[in-house]
């Protein structure tokens, strides 16, 4: 499935592996939770880059020992209204001070897109007939954010704006 | 509350998507805005309806299309439940706004 | 008197230059146009079928737009209830444009529409804009409007200014990267007392000010309130935060909600029922957790912050007056009538000489809530002759004037009276707080504004009114408890029974610091029995009294025996 970065699709250097499907010889893969725990010792030592897919139950926390391993953590919106990705995506970052790639993956809209990489995700994976200018688009639709966030991109915080406004006056 | 329709005779309604009006399915699956001329179903014809209202859904005209209980009278099709009547006439609190307002109606 | 201090003596000031309401900021300003073009995007996409009713649904409700039964209700922000004229003659003009000519308060201290047109809610988010409003999170599952003390910043027994936290709160919780897409909807009420009038306690989460053993300012934080079909009094989690780490307590609190809270049922998603199913000490344990290894630094409120913000609710210029107003007496006792609504709407004012009015919005037998654009506007003229320009919503439906002189309390009754909206029952029998019900709403079971207006009817008698006192009926149209049926000294809920109305009712409800939930009495009556019942409540009371007791006090005293008695035992 098309992979978005900063809105524009990339090449996807990571191969989304069912549980029951073989290891291919060449490539980065991401797995279950569940794979990763059963296989956690050859995956490490097939050498390979690796990642982990989470389910939306499955809090950031079930991870926090295997991080430096990680490349990449995948997080599931199985229905975009449910909203858990997004605390698990401050918690990787902010918490554990995970440094590897984020993605969202499942059912999201273009418009969660900027609270998305506020939060520290850097992709999302998108079903090939809702790729559009509609996700590039929602990136720059609102300029302004009132909250702390952790990639602030030029966008004014609540406490920012203020301390601003007495350097001003 | 959405009440569920169960009775032999149904009609479907919905809420046009750009204004939010009231709307029954009518003859030559029509949207109709008088529940009065909402087309009664019966048997298999109920879920036929049902189903090209969902696809009225899918095409941008309505939305929240659901079956209501009705009955015949002389003055044309009348909802079961006092919802759907509410819904057919307008705020019984406000006799000048709603469907109501165009002429009379049926009391609730 | 200096004229100085004499408002509108600068001719060039707006006539609410001093009204306590936030104004925007250029920032502010570029965000909320920029969120009118992003809702005018998604309006075209969904019109296109770009995108589904299900994806369109929650980003409609996030921008306070619902379905009812006849049309489209859009839910417009008036943040903490604070209005001015400009803005107040800007919904005038949007009820006529737009609507039809009326819109109704809220249980939320928000007003709605209930016949806008999907086409033009756009435009109509615009026209809010120019005039600093939105209709942003007044819905959908979020952190929703703050509420808070309809009598802010004029009350004499306040801590703190909650108008300052709840603007804080409204800014951070605006678009929250995190807190967008909750398990449910998050409210929460903020009082600045310690005579809680806004109700913390039936809130996701309630913040009441509190000074702790060194002076220092803080809020006592209550979680896990809600009505609904499961009521909770909220669980205290915290005796004491600091207003500086009132964010950062507030994140570890969402935090813990977004995670934790269920997602299988959506009426075991607020979370009151996380709270209650693991236990609040358990929750409250995790939040602590949470609260401890979040980097609180971050979310710090710098007294910069504070200070900025402060300055939009500064006291208005009041004069110094005489705690006796002679004019005020001498009308008084001239004019029983308006003596008599002294009585029930007038509250006390901080500084001397003034009051703060309550303006009903519950003139008898009328839509409980509702107004008429030409209402509006009358009000919002009468606020800039003797409110510095300034109203305010009440979680009871009511408007408030806050800073009236004593002096101009005749003159402003006689205006208001002119109009239907001198009516002398706030906190009396007919001040009935009703939900939409099955006139409007989608989900009701019965109606409930009829109701309403006739308990109203029946109690016309005002005098009759003043001799009951204080006494809070509220009506629910459905176990939703949009209007506040737990909480109410006599409770109605309407119900289902095969197709037809019928009505329970609840007896010892409190919203206040002594916050309680009502209990069903018994069986439901029917539409046409109703009025009566709620009669023999009141008659059964009237017979129980004793001297100097409210409708609560007896109840609390008697118990509900003889009143289930009066209601169930007659031959
Ligand atoms: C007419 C459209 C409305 C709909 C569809 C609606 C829907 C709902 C629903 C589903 C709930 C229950 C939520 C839960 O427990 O999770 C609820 C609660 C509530 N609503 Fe409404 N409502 C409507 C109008 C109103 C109005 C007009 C007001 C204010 C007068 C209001 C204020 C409230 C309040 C205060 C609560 C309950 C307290 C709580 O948060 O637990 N609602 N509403
Ligand atoms: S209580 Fe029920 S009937 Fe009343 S407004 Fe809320 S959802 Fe509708």
């Amino acid at each position: 499935m098309p992979v978005l970065d900063h809105g524009r699709e990339i090449e996807d250097r990571w191969t989304d592996l069912a549980d029951d499907a073989a290891l291919p010889a060449e490539g980065g893969v991401i797995v279950s939770l569940e794979r990763w725990r059963a296989e956690r010792d050859a995956l490490i030592a097939r050498g390979q880059p690796v990642g982990v897919r989470l389910k939306s139950n499955q809090l950031a926390t079930e991870l926090v020992d295997d991080l430096a391993h990680l490349g990449v953590v995948a997080l599931e919106f199985p229905k975009f209204r449910d909203g858990r990705a997004f605390s698990a995506a401050r918690e990787l970052r902010e918490r554990f001070g995970y440094k590897g790639e984020i993605r969202a993956f499942g059912h999201i809209i273009p418009d969660q897109y900027q609270f998305l990489t506020r939060l520290g995700v850097d992709t999302v994976v998108v079903p090939a007939d809702r790729v559009g200018p509609a996700w590039a688009h929602a990136l720059n639709e609102i300029s302004i954010a009132y909250q702390p966030a952790l990639q602030d991109h030029g966008t004014v915080s609540l406490l920012r704006r203020h301390v601003k406004a007495e350097i001003k006056g | 509350m959405l009440v569920k329709a169960k009775g032999p005779q149904q009609s479907v309604t919905a809420n046009r998507l750009i204004d939010g009006v009231g709307v029954w399915l009518g003859a030559g699956n029509q949207w109709v805005e008088r529940v009065a001329d909402a087309a009664i179903f019966e048997g298999e014809a109920i879920a036929e309806a049902l189903a090209f209202a969902k696809e009225e859904e899918k095409r941008q005209l309505v939305v929240d299309v659901y079956p209501l209980d009705v009955e015949a009278t002389p003055e044309g099709t009348r909802p079961l439940h006092i919802r759907e009547r509410m819904k057919a006439i307008g705020p019984s609190v406000r006799r000048d706004l709603g469907k109501q307002a165009a002429g009379p109606t049926p009391a609730l | 008197m200096p004229d100085t201090t004499v408002p509108n003596a600068h001719s060039n000031q707006p006539a609410d230059a001093h009204a306590g309401v936030y104004r925007y900021d250029e920032f502010d300003k570029t965000f909320i146009f920029e969120r009118v073009e992003q809702f005018r995007a998604q309006v075209e996409r969904r019109l296109k079928g770009e995108i589904t009713e299900e994806e369109f649904k929650p980003i409609r409700l996030m921008n306070g737009l619902y379905l009812q039964l006849h049309a489209y209700m859009l839910r417009v922000a008036v943040p903490y209830g604070m209005l001015d004229s400009t803005k107040m003659r800007r919904l005038a003009r949007i009820a006529r444009v737009y609507d039809k000519g009326y819109g109704h308060f809220t249980t939320r201290q928000n007003i709605q529409f209930n016949w806008p047109e999907l086409k033009d809610i756009p435009a109509i988010l615009h026209e809010l804009a120019e005039v600093d409003m939105h209709a942003i999170q007044t819905s959908g599952n979020c952190i929703r409007n703050v509420t808070t003390d309809q009598f802010c910043g004029a009350a004499a027994d306040e801590l703190v200014d909650p108008r300052v936290y709840a603007e804080i709160l409204r800014q951070w919780s605006t678009l929250h990267p995190e807190f967008t897409y909750l398990p449910r909807k998050f409210k929460i009420a903020i009082s600045g007392a310690p005579h809680d009038r806004a109700a913390v306690q039936i809130h996701d989460v309630g913040l009441i000010a509190k000074k702790n053993g060194a002076g220092e300012v803080g809020f006592t934080v209550y979680v896990g309130g809600g009505l609904g079909r499961t009521p909770y009094l909220g669980t205290k989690a915290r005796d004491f935060v600091p207003v500086a780490e009132i964010i950062g307590y507030l994140e570890a609190v969402l935090r813990t909600y977004n995670q934790l809270g269920r997602r299988d049922n959506i009426y075991k998603a607020r979370i009151k029922i996380t709270v209650n199913e693991m236990g609040p000490e358990k929750f409250i344990g995790l939040i602590e957790e949470e609260y401890a290894r979040l980097p609180r630094q971050k979310y710090y409120i710098d007294p910069a912050i504070v200070e900025a913000i402060e300055q939009h609710f500064a006291p208005p210029p009041w004069e110094n007056l005489p705690a006796v107003s002679a004019k005020f007496e001498a009308a008084k006792a001239a004019d029983p009538a308006f003596a008599r609504w002294t009585r029930s709407n007038l509250s006390a004012h901080r500084a001397p000489g003034y009051a703060i009015a309550t303006i009903s919005v519950k003139p008898i037998g009328g839509i409980p809530g509702d107004i008429e654009a030409e209402q509006m506007e009358a009000v919002a003229d009468l606020a800039e002759r003797y409110s510095f320009g300034e109203m305010r919503v009440t979680h009871e439906q009511n408007l408030v004037l806050a800073h009236v002189k004593q002096d101009d309390l005749y003159d402003l009754w006689l205006a208001l009276d002119k109009i239907g909206l001198g009516t002398a029952n706030a906190g009396l029998i007919s001040d009935i707080i009703a939900c939409p019900g099955l006139d409007y709403c989608a989900l009701a079971n019965t109606r409930s504004i009829p109701i309403a207006q006739q308990i109203s009817e029946r109690f016309a008698d005002l005098d009759r009114q003043h001799d009951l006192g204080e006494l809070k009926i509220k009506i629910s149209g459905c176990i939703n408890a949009c209007g506040h049926h737990h909480v109410g000294h006599i409770g109605i809920l309407g119900v289902d029974k095969k197709g037809e109305e019928f009505f329970q009712i609840l007896l010892g409800g409190d919203a206040t610091q002594t916050a309680a939930l009502a209990e069903i009495v018994g069986p439901g009556f029917s539409y046409d029995e109703i009025v009566n019942a709620v009669e023999t409540v009141v008659t059964t009371f009237v017979g129980l009294r004793q001297p100097g007791e409210r409708f609560i006090d007896t109840l609390a005293r008697t118990g509900h025996a003889p009143f289930k008695e009066a209601l169930y035992a007659r031959a």
